[in-house]
């Protein structure tokens, strides 16, 4: 697939940034940074520190060391609401969905930090919050037709199969209407049919909104085909970062995943 | 303009004098029905073929048209058929090499597509189709970087019309007065059972007269609904959608997507809805494991209306004298039970309900009219319009088609095959003068190749298809299809195809249902890991083995057929699949096709092999090929001793 959209400067830059819990160092001063519109891969082995590296970006855990700066702005100790309040919007590798509300409702709560009206008005549902709530659901409409899940509006998501779960889960992030989302494993636990699917969702949120995307996923072959660029991680140490072309023949690399002795 | 309503853009253009604000298609898009007035729909077909014509689309060229049922293609046709072009539906599923030999066939140069996918395989084949040059898809997602100049979406196909039409008004119109009735109207492509499929062209005399006569016959009116969920490339939905909504100006209305069709026809509430067999079959089996998921009053209340509904339901369907008593439960039954399952089953409103392609299994075909539905049985292939046969109201009986429509002459040759002639039949094989000689004699008779035979109220009865009746090698007569039409109406089984022809006795092969067996394994906890572990379990196995033992025992209450019992069976490791070739589009078994390419497992069945070792080719959506392979256990199946006439030994 050729691409034909334009890549950017980088809106998301991490220098030096080191981690660690107690004696466990999870990162340790590793850089690299995200161009706007790309798809950004982090891999590697197990334990990498790959989740530890998304969290990051998205806020959960405060860095010891080192710099963030997303969209010029340097930020320190940012949560994850003031993240996402931003324009960042993740998926989780572990799910994180209300599993009883139905797609449509979890869809919705994504849309929550662009409600304006106020609580009482929206419990009422009448004048903004009602033409609010009417605008929304477009829009949340919109993202369910582009994933193609039409025909689970109303099933609750804890009937969905894994593979819809995620769909669901991506749904929610979209909602959002990120600049930049960040993907956990979102290919992990799903058959080579499920897999195609998510990555053309993947490229076509990429392609059709421009969405900056950061993915993490520890099955190389699925990533090569989707990503401009790719970060490796292992032991907390980045290793490479290049082309998927480049970054598959990296010697380091290929003893990494192979699993030559430290 | 021509004042006849010959023609189906004239047809249009009169609705949209007649009734311009009332409904003439409707979509559900984003969440919302979204309607079109005929009104409207005249002016978008219009644009189109203006569009159309701006690229060059002369009269007499085909336009393939290949998608979902989308409102945007359905004016594609019509707007083909303006312009005096053969539209040519397309199989919306069939993989890029089958659609070759039809592009070929059919020369075509322009298609319009629903969407990328449709689109890729277009592309993927232009090579072999040189005559290919226009490709026009109405979905823009994810065609951004397409650069082909052969493509361009249908907005802006339109935009070029509009301006086309500007320079041009008297256009349309006068390219609409110069279609004659006689012109070819659609080309469909028959399923293909043996060798290549074969355009079968139609007028739009034809069309119109077959829709008419069935619009007639059941008096549907312009307030009726119908939910176009079927191909657009099979003829029936062509016919029960767009010609008879054309000829009765009735609205019909597109699904949101193929998975959304059961809450979709919820939402409508169609008041005239054909089903094959399988949907039927495919609706009840969901309806079954939902009842077997109730409480126990829940379902003991269920069997003992269904019970009632069975003895009663078709009769009081029917007018005919019930006891005052049960007409009193069966109205308690029909608040309690009947009528919420056909709300459920999205069939409140239906007036008229059809069911054809297959011989439908007689339970199967009871129980929707027990509970209310009226459903009936009607003959007709792509090369006859639809129409040959139609059970009239009241007078339906589960093993006929009922009488031939008015205006079509049915006959039987002696060897049993059917002859039908009428005004709805086909022009000819497109390109292809000895299939056309072959299937249509001087005298304009066209051989259908089924066989049957008329009862004594007139009613055609259908056995099989002549070249499938076969015998055992006793000389026993063995209806293959009767046969696995009688496995098939027990939930858990999906498909069978049983063997017998000139052999001792008769083997089969069985697919389960995966969501019925599922569903029934997870109530007992058995667990599995996917359709061939599940098909590989024994429990499974002695389940399939009540079926078809219970088979069995039916058969042996027929004389004729009693002695055709099923004796072995075993379970496939993969479920038939069109793409593999072992179905038909249309979900028909491809009984020779399956023998061959299994042919170790027929021997292990006829051989009295224990097991059998089998690795299968599958092909997946996007057309890679895989393998399969497994080690089927193979079962014997109780029979039973032929009741009454016994066989002199």
């Amino acid at each position: 697939m050729q691409h034909a959209r334009k890549i950017g400067e980088p809106i998301l830059t991490v220098e030096g940034v080191s981690l660690s819990f107690g004696g466990v160092r999870a990162l340790q001063d590793v850089s690299f940074d995200v161009r706007e519109h790309e798809i950004r891969a982090i891999i590697g082995p197990n334990g990498a520190g790959k989740s530890s590296m998304l969290n990051v970006i998205n806020g959960v855990y405060h860095p010891q060391d080192g710099k963030i700066t997303f969209a010029g702005k340097v930020r320190t100790d940012v949560d994850p609401h003031e993240a996402a309040e931003r324009g960042i919007a993740r998926t989780f590798q572990s799910l994180a969905l209300f599993k009883g509300m139905s797609v449509l409702d979890n869809i919705m709560t994504g849309r929550n930090l662009k409600m304006r009206a106020n609580l009482l008005l929206q419990a009422l549902r009448i004048g903004p919050a009602l033409r609010e709530e009417i605008e929304h659901r477009a829009a949340v409409e919109r993202i369910i037709d582009f994933l193609e899940i039409q025909a689970y509006r109303k099933t609750p998501v804890g009937r969905l199969p894994y593979g819809l779960q995620k769909r669901v889960d991506l749904a929610r992030a979209l909602a959002l209407e990120p600049r930049v989302l960040l993907l956990d494993e979102p290919m992990a636990g799903m058959n080579v049919e499920e897999k195609q699917d998510m990555c053309r969702f993947i490229l076509d949120v990429n392609d059709q909104f421009g969405t900056t995307i950061v993915l993490i996923e520890h099955d190389m072959s699925v990533v090569m085909d989707i990503s401009d660029r790719v970060v490796v991680l292992d032991y907390g140490r980045k290793i490479a970062d290049g082309t998927p072309d480049a970054v598959r023949s990296n010697q380091a690399v290929i003893d990494a995943y192979l699993g030559v002795s430290h | 303009m021509a004042g006849e309503l010959d023609t189906f853009p004239r047809l249009l253009l009169h609705h949209a004098q007649v009734r311009p604000d009332r409904p003439a298609i409707r979509e559900k898009d984003l969440g919302i029905w979204q309607t079109w007035t005929w009104k409207q729909v005249e002016g978008e077909v219009r644009a189109l073929a203006c569009g159309l014509a701006a690229q060059g689309f002369k009269r007499g060229m085909s336009l393939a048209i290949i998608g979902e049922n989308r409102p945007r293609l359905y004016w594609a046709m019509a707007a083909a058929q303006s312009l005096g072009g053969i539209p040519v539906p397309i199989y919306q599923d069939a993989v890029a090499q089958e659609m070759v030999y039809v592009f070929h066939n059919a020369d075509i140069e322009y298609a319009l597509v629903e969407d990328q996918e449709q689109v890729d395989k277009l592309l993927e084949i232009m090579p072999q189709c040189p005559k290919l040059a226009h490709i026009y898809f109405d979905d823009p997602r994810g065609m951004r970087h397409y650069a082909q100049t052969e493509l361009m979406s249908f907005d802006n196909l339109q935009a070029i019309g509009r301006d086309f039409d500007g320079r041009n008004p008297e256009f349309f119109a006068d390219e609409v007065a110069k279609g004659k009735t006689t012109d070819i109207a659609s080309m469909f492509h028959t399923s293909g059972t043996t060798g290549n499929p074969k355009g079968v062209t139609h007028t739009h005399q034809a069309l119109i007269a077959a829709g008419r006569a069935g619009a007639e016959l059941e008096g549907l009116d312009p307030s009726d609904e119908v939910l176009a969920y079927l191909p657009m490339a099979w003829i029936g939905q062509n016919i029960f959608s767009y010609t008879q909504s054309y000829v009765v100006g009735f609205c019909m209305s597109c699904p949101e997507s193929a998975q959304t069709v059961g809450a979709d026809m919820r939402e409508i509430g169609p008041t005239y809805y054909f089903a094959p067999p399988a949907v039927l079959e495919g609706l009840l089996t969901q309806v079954l494991i939902r009842i077997e998921d109730l409480w126990w009053g829940g379902r003991k209340a269920y069997a003992y209306f269904m019970d009632l509904a069975r003895r009663v339901g078709g009769r009081i369907l029917d007018g005919q004298p019930v006891p005052l008593k049960d007409r009193l439960l069966y109205k308690l039954g029909n608040v309690v039970v009947y009528g919420p399952l056909r709300n459920v089953l999205g069939m409140s409103r239906v007036r008229v309900a059809y069911t054809a392609g297959e011989a439908i299994g007689p339970d199967l075909f009871v129980f929707y009219r027990s509970i209310g539905v009226n459903l009936k049985q009607l003959y007709g292939s792509t090369e006859t319009a639809v129409f040959v046969c139609v059970q009239p109201n009241g007078q339906v009986k589960s093993d006929t088609v009922g009488p031939p429509v008015k205006g079509v002459e049915v006959k039987v040759t002696e060897s049993g095959e059917i002859l039908i002639r009428s005004p709805g039949l086909f022009r000819e094989y497109y390109k292809n003068p000895e299939a056309t000689a072959e299937a249509k004699d001087p005298e304009g008779w066209f051989h259908t190749g089924d066989a049957g035979y008329f009862d004594k109220d007139r009613h055609l009865k259908i056995i099989d298809r002549a070249k499938d009746v076969g015998r055992l090698a006793d000389g026993t007569l063995f209806a293959p299809k009767y046969l696995e039409n009688k496995l098939k109406f027990f939930p858990y089984i999906k498909e069978a195809v049983c063997y017998g022809h000139q052999r001792d006795r008769v083997c089969a092969f069985i697919n389960i249902d995966f969501e019925a067996v599922g569903n029934w394994a997870e109530r007992r906890n058995i667990a599995y890991s996917g359709y061939t572990d599940l098909a590989a379990q024994q429990p499974v196995y002695n389940l399939i083995r009540e079926c078809v033992e219970k088979a069995n025992q039916d058969l042996a209450a027929d004389p004729t057929l009693g002695g055709s019992q099923i004796h072995r069976f075993l379970i496939l490791h993969k479920e038939l699949d069109p793409d593999d070739g072992e179905i038909t589009r249309s979900r028909k078994v491809r009984r020779g096709f399956i023998a061959e390419k299994y042919a170790p497992l027929v021997d292990a069945l006829y051989g009295g092999k224990r097991e059998c070792f089998i690795e299968t080719q599958v092909r997946f959506e996007d057309g890679r090929t895989g393998s399969i392979s497994a080690n089927l256990q193979i079962a014997d199946a109780k029979t039973y001793p032929v009741e009454a006439a016994k066989k002199a030994a």
